[in-house]
């Protein structure tokens, strides 16, 4: 069936089986690798994207649902080279290890740090309970988080 | 000042957060075909009759793969740990189950198709006739007479016995006031990267080439192993890990998805690719921990102790994995004395099959066990005895000192074991914690405090003494440090961090030895085709092995660069200067040249001394004298509430000595991630099967991986006592947090159960177990 969709800024019509996911579409079909698959349960959120300025999980989410949305991936993040705070907030503090919750933990935060006003560590370790890492221990990424908040 | 010890942003960040990392499941070739395999539902079962035609003949299906298909032409997966003096049985895994299935989740057959769809969809029609076999999933029930063969020829399902002996122990256990006994059982968890296992095969026969990209901690040991077990030469095979999603462990192993995978794609003259699910990963990626150790401590009434006996019955599931028989030996029972003065020591090993996955290194590999049998001990001895915990420790500790001998024949590096645990002691105010657990006991509120001196077996390895001990793998590592024309720097190691950030650390080093900025290094590693031999990253040997490796290489790099810079200056080396990358004449500061402009004259060659090789570069392979051990002091408190069972974290403070630390950062990162890993392990995170051999727990829904919220904050505190085995005087970092807080929060939480009479309580401590376990001992009369 047929799919358009916005993302990253950027317009696109596929075709695509119905039952194809988000996530597949994404990484399949436009090639954007960078959003990940780490689990079949919904459970991991190495997946996440914002689709319509809300965090989703693109494996739960069928290709269809995101007809007409507006996605935005961890490709989407940097403008013009210029890499958004969140992205500088992981740098500086270390939010990552091995890369692979990453590119969701990014975009989780993206929504966080625009969306929320509260961002304690106690608040942001409850927003971060759909998302795994097993690499950081997550004390690094709830810093890159409130750093990121300090520069928006 | 240089940048070693400096927090150094990293260097490998830039990709992963802008979306450009390049991991396996990012690979696509023309032509790629996809694998997936037909895994047995059963734990234990005869195979009477395989049937693939239907899945033969589905569009879209290119091959179906079975034992049959693969006889003659490859060989088992051996195992890489052959322990001496254990009569190791010989026991070899097919690449797909030949007769029998050993446990749920062991390939029986693989199809291969021109989509992941098509072949996820012939998979289910490949039809596999079992008998069902009895199972036997528990260690000590596997050792039973009677109990079911894993394998017909293992009898007793013994695989492997090592025993060690030292000191008097007979006389240790007549001159004590009391022997101290529990039996402990560490339940089995697994490694569980974020990133699952996969592999992509490509074969060239116009070059007789095999290509392999796959999810490793260790390119070249996979390289080696494919080409036993392919028949295929070593040269003709390229190993190449992409960005690896994390190890802990579970991706050292040659696993047999990946062997058939390369055979598939050279059968088939098509690139193969197999990526598995979560839940295939939980079926047949290794699992960990899973000892029963049987314990008797020889003790004075002052706590004192005066010797250590007892046994172990470590489950290997149903097949040696790589590595496996000297994590249930070797990397288990000689660290158990820990950093304890422990005079007396008799300890017998058990390597034991049941049908369940075959377990092997998860972060820690053996250590984590052996300190949680041992700080567990000590907190039961202080219980008996009525006496503080810490009291308990402090008067066993062994003194500072270097090269401590111990009673198991190691080495311990160098050590300030009282320094760390004061340090922790101080900054957490342990006392005031007593008095505040004593007041709060009055308001009927259970806070429980763990204190646990925690070591580590790093810095894998002196290659003579792990050969001595049956490791069929040499541990010594490799580095090139190459100077470009232009001055900019590659590395080459046969390490192979997968998030450990070694880019940058290396580059430190190198960075701080030739005056070159950071940001003009880069590290190659992890391609078989383009790094000398190694042994890749695992063991906390990064640093002290790999690491030194890069050192010596740049500090070669560095002696010819100043001869050479002599030559240009038409001056003796004693006569030079070196600061910020440019040698200096100090008799005449006018004349001076750049480490850049000595690398592109080095290269050109226009003007080199006679005799001197043009290029600068150099080559460096390193063998440690010695392991390292790092140790250290955490604390964990926490408060039970026993009406439900439910554990809150008050404190976690982590007091390491790693040695000389490269880079503050990222060592707070790794022992946090690992503090959290052993957390995890310790009260969530369990692999259960049911009697008869079903995984329980096949995904994240059973499985849980601790989250952001049911973790504390950790406070990082530092001591330092260098090593004395490498010039950088590190010693590794990787695993301490997990070995450490496994057994802490155990210890804090059991400490908080003490007034009802709990003296040991066995892992997972989910709120239900605990729970269960204040009943039973309110029950049995415990008061509270
Ligand atoms: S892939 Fe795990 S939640 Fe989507
Ligand atoms: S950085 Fe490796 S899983 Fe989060």
């Amino acid at each position: 069936m047929e799919i358009s969709l916005t993302v990253n800024g950027e317009k696109h019509t596929v075709d695509v089986p119905p039952n194809t996911l988000l996530v597949y579409l994404l990484r399949e079909v436009l090639n954007l690798t960078g959003t990940h698959i780490g689990c079949d349960t919904s459970s991991c959120g190495a997946c996440t994207v914002i689709m319509n300025g809300k965090a989703v999980k693109s494996c739960t989410v069928f290709a269809f649902q995101a007809d007409g949305a507006e996605i935005i991936t961890v490709e989407g993040l940097a403008k013009n080279g210029e890499l958004h705070p969140v992205q500088e907030g992981f740098m500086e503090k270390h939010g990552l290890q091995c890369g692979f919750c990453t590119p969701g933990m990014l975009v989780l935060a993206y929504e966080l740090v625009n969306t929320e006003e509260d961002l304690s560590e106690e608040k942001l370790r409850k927003a971060l309970k759909g998302n795994l890492c097993r690499c950081t221990g997550y004390q690094k990424i709830v810093e890159a988080i409130q750093y990121a908040k300090e520069k928006v | 000042m240089g940048v070693v010890g400096q927090p150094v942003k990293r260097k490998e960040d830039r990709r992963l957060i802008t979306g450009y990392g390049e991991f396996l499941e990012d690979i696509k070739l023309p032509g790629m075909l996809y694998a997936v395999f037909v895994r047995s539902p059963l734990a234990h079962g005869k195979i009477v009759s395989i049937d693939t035609s239907e899945a033969e003949n589905y569009p879209g299906v290119v091959a179906v793969f079975t034992a049959k298909d693969l006889e003659g032409k490859v060989n088992d997966n051996p195992v890489a740990w052959i322990v001496p003096d254990s009569n190791q049985a010989d026991v070899k895994r097919p690449l797909l189950a030949r007769d029998k299935v050993r446990f749920m989740g062991e390939p029986v057959a693989v199809v291969i198709a021109e989509s992941r769809q098509a072949a996820y969809d012939a998979a289910e029609l490949v039809y596999v006739d079992y008998e069902d076999l009895p199972a036997v999933v528990q260690a000590d029930e596997a050792v039973k007479d009677g109990a079911p063969l894993v394998h017909e020829h293992v009898p007793n399902n013994i695989a492997l016995k090592w025993h060690v002996k030292g000191g008097d122990v007979e006389k240790a256990f007549s001159e004590a006031d009391r022997i101290i006994k529990q039996r402990i059982h560490i339940h089995r968890a697994a490694p569980v990267p974020l990133e699952p296992r996969g592999a992509v095969a490509k074969y060239n026969p116009g070059k007789d080439k095999l290509t392999v990209w796959v999810t490793t901690q260790n390119a070249h040991i996979h390289r080696f192993l494919l080409s036993v077990i392919l028949n295929e030469p070593e040269h003709k095979i390229r190993v190449i890990t992409p960005d690896v999603g994390g190890g802990f462990g579970a991706k050292i192993p040659v696993y047999i998805e990946e062997a058939v995978v390369s055979f598939a794609a050279m059968q088939l003259k098509r690139p193969v690719k197999w990526v598995e699910t979560r839940s295939e990963h939980f079926v047949s990626s290794i699992h960990g921990r899973d000892f029963i150790g049987e314990l008797e401590f020889a003790v004075k009434n002052d706590g004192k102790i005066l010797g250590i006996r007892g046994k172990n019955y470590g489950n290997l599931g149903a097949y040696y994995s790589t590595i496996s028989p000297g994590c249930v030996t070797v990397l288990h029972g000689l660290i158990l004395p820990g950093t304890y003065d422990i005079q007396a020591f008799d300890y017998e090993m058990y390597g034991v099959f049941t049908n369940t996955a075959p377990t092997d290194a998860d972060r820690g590999a053996g250590r984590p066990e052996a300190l949680f049998f041992l700080e567990r001990m000590v907190d039961i001895i202080a219980q008996e005895l009525g006496l503080d915990p810490v009291e308990v420790r402090k008067k066993n500790l062994l003194p500072p000192g270097e090269n401590i001998k111990t009673v198991t024949g190691l080495v311990y590096d160098s050590a300030d074991y009282q320094k760390a645990m004061n340090k922790a002691l101080e900054i957490a105010d342990y006392e005031g914690l007593r008095k505040q657990q004593e007041e709060l006991r009055k308001e009927c509120r259970y806070i429980g405090i763990g204190v646990v001196s925690h070591i580590d077996i790093c810095g894998f390895a002196p290659s003579k003494v792990v050969g001595a001990v049956g490791l069929q793998a040499g541990q010594w590592e490799s580095a090139i440090v190459r100077v470009h024309p232009t001055g900019k720097v590659t590395i080459v190691s046969g390490a192979s961090p997968h998030g450990q950030g070694s880019d940058t650390t290396y580059s430190q080093i190198v960075s701080d030895i030739l005056g070159i900025p950071i940001e003009d290094i880069e590290l190659v590693y992890g391609d078989t085709d383009a790094v000398q031999m190694g042994w890749g990253t695992y063991g906390s040997r990064g640093a002290a092995t790999g690491g030194t490796a890069v050192a010596k290489a740049a500090k070669k790099v560095f002696e010819k660069a100043k001869m050479l810079a002599a030559h240009f200056l038409e001056t003796e080396e004693e006569n030079l200067e070196f600061k910020d990358g440019v040698f200096i004449r100090k008799d005449n500061p006018e004349k001076k040249i750049t480490i850049q402009d000595v690398a592109l004259q080095a290269n050109v060659a226009w003007n080199l001394p006679e005799g001197v090789e043009p290029g600068l570069e150099a080559e460096v392979f390193y063998d440690p004298s010695n392991f390292t051990y790092p140790f250290g002091t955490h604390i964990c408190v926490v408060e039970v509430d026993p009406e439900t069972g439910q554990v809150d974290f008050l404190k976690y403070l982590a007091v390491d000595d790693a040695g000389n630390i490269l880079n503050p950062l990222l060592a707070d990162g790794q022992v946090q991630g690992g503090i959290v890993h052993g957390i995890g392990h310790s009260m969530y995170e369990a692999i259960v099967y049911s009697e008869d051999g079903q995984l329980l727990t096949g995904s994240f829904n059973e499985y849980a991986l601790p989250k952001a919220h049911l973790v504390p904050h950790i406070e990082n505190h530092y001591t330092i006592t260098p090593s004395n085995v490498n010039e950088l005087g590190v010693k590794g970092i990787g695993e301490a947090g997990a070995i450490a807080a496994q057994v802490c929060v155990a210890n804090a939480i059991i400490d908080a159960l003490k007034p009802f009479g709990i003296k040991h309580l066995d892992s997972p401590y989910t709120p239900a177990r605990i729970w269960k376990a204040i009943q039973e001992a309110k029950q049995n009369g415990g008061n509270a």
